[in-house]
């Protein structure tokens, strides 16, 4: 009997660890990947962070969905920050079906004077804004303005993005 | 003197009386056709637009305006210029275009100078109505929602609703706006230059986009004849009357978002009243920009915008498209 309640609490104690390692990978999957406020020197989220589904993609991007929905794309999360109270940005993760289709629309988007980056699987840079891929994700950070400090600024943001990816 | 913000806030707040009676009224009084019929259509351009700053200088857009407006008219004096175009007792609509945000929507800068020249024609500033699809549209112009009547109202059709009935005229099948429908007696479209990635160019026509409930419906075909055909729904047709264009900023490549890596700077407005040779004018305008940017025409990058020939065809009628028959003016 003593020994069969041992049992049984060795099996619960188990499951529970089972479940719970599950449940912190789960966690980290899902993730949300747009860093809070402060946690990248400088930067502010100065919006909630908002969610479309593939077929709610055009809410947000009316006549760009398509693209990203042929490339298949699952969902869209989105949220504005601020560098140090002034530079606007905004930062756009595309969770796509496949590595493939993030792979598509890096490439699609490129022109002659993007700079590589050694970021995510793949990245370009440009004087306002950064493109990754990394896995099944594609992310845009976009800066409204041109300023000297931007394109270290962003990086710094794609950088934490890209540890939580 | 009042400075022009000042009088802007007064005007808004109704605190200005202003304009007289047109005798003209209404738009449709002007005619854009050359004695020669040709359809009109003017660029006006200021290279210092933007100054040092990423924003235009918003004394020097309203004097862009002016000349814009002077030029198309034939009259120098600005306020008597918006009397020939709008009437002080209708209710007129200015269509915006916020959907690629912040980066790239219509400059607030002309928003403002075309409330305030309206304001001296005679409308009354609840009578005018700054609209888009929704509140983050209207914002990403940097506007602020606005109801209250006493002011120029400032409202998306998320706060209108939509018709409840569609209307169709060929492929276009669509539930219009109420501001469009029910509040404005006329809409002048303020649409910002953009590549599109379906239709070629967003300007003029595909700017109604915004006006319909489900605009992807109509995103088939590069948007032709779907752009044709909503322009071609009566009361897109009829109440649409003229065009100020913002060609202050746009990107050639990768549109309709922002894509700053794509952006330039025309510096320039370009306004009439036939949609089909603003947008014409418009398209030719990227396709040099793409020229001197090293990027495919629009044709060759299999999107040339096709819709802007079928609108002009016999069974749409919206306008010309053929460069012989528009009277181009570039000041």
């Amino acid at each position: 009997m003593k020994s069969c309640s041992i049992r049984c609490v060795l099996a619960v104690a188990a499951i529970a660890i089972v479940a719970l390692a599950a449940g912190t990978g789960c966690k980290k999957h899902h993730s949300n990947p747009l860093p809070e406020s402060g946690a990248v020197a400088g930067w502010q989220k100065t919006s909630d962070t908002r969610v479309f589904a593939a077929k709610d993609l055009w809410q947000y991007i009316d006549g760009d969905a398509e693209q990203y929905i042929s490339a298949g794309v699952v969902s869209t999360s989105t949220s504005d920050y601020k560098y140090q109270g002034q530079l606007e940005a905004v930062v756009d993760v595309y969770t796509m079906g496949d590595a493939n289709g993030a792979r598509k629309i890096l490439e699609n988007g490129q022109t002659r004077d993007a700079k590589s980056l050694q970021l995510g699987d793949a990245g370009v840079a440009y004087a306002q804004s950064v493109i990754f891929r990394k896995g099944p994700s594609l992310v845009r950070i976009v800066a409204y303005e041109s300023t000297p400090d931007a394109p270290q600024a962003l990086l710094a943001l794609a950088h934490a993005i890209e540890a939580k990816l | 003197m009042t400075s022009r913000r000042d009088f802007l806030k007064e005007a808004a707040t109704g605190a200005v009386v202003l304009g007289s009676q047109s005798k003209l009224g209404f738009a449709g009084m002007l005619d854009h056709h050359t004695e020669a019929g040709k359809s009109k259509v003017v660029i006006a351009r200021d290279p210092q637009l933007h100054g040092t700053g990423a924003q235009p200088d918003e004394k020097r857009v309203l004097a862009l305006l002016d000349r814009a407006i002077a030029t198309y008219t034939g009259r120098q004096n600005p306020v008597e210029s918006w009397k020939h175009i709008v009437g002080p007792n209708k209710v007129v609509g200015l269509k915006t275009n916020g959907l690629g945000g912040k980066g790239i929507s219509t400059h607030l800068a002309l928003i403002h100078a075309v409330c305030e020249r309206l304001q001296q024609a005679g409308v009354k500033p609840g009578n005018i109505i700054v609209w888009d699809r929704n509140a983050r549209d209207l914002q990403a112009c940097g506007l602020t929602i606005n109801t209250d009547p006493s002011r120029v109202r400032c409202f998306g059709s998320d706060v209108s609703g939509y018709e409840e009935q569609p209307v169709a005229w060929g492929t276009a099948s669509v539930k219009l706006s109420k501001i469009l429908t029910r509040e404005c007696d006329m809409v002048i479209g303020l649409p910002i230059l953009k590549d599109h990635e379906m239709a070629g160019v967003t300007f003029a026509m595909k700017n109604m986009y915004g006006v319909v409930e489900k605009p992807f419906e109509l995103h088939a075909g590069g948007c032709n004849p779907s752009v044709a055909d909503l322009n071609r729904i009566p009361t897109v047709r009829d109440k649409v009357r003229f065009t100020v264009g913002d060609a202050i900023s746009s990107v050639y490549q990768g549109g309709p978002g922002f894509h700053p890596e794509h952006l330039w700077y025309p510096n320039a407005l370009i306004v009439g009243e036939d949609r089909v040779a603003v947008d014409h004018t418009a398209w030719q305008m990227i396709e040099r920009q793409r020229a001197v940017a090293g990027v495919p025409t629009l044709e060759a990058a299999g999107r040339p915008p096709r819709y802007i020939a079928t609108a002009a065809d016999a069974a749409h009628g919206l306008g010309v498209n053929d460069p012989q028959r528009i009277h181009l003016m570039e000041v």
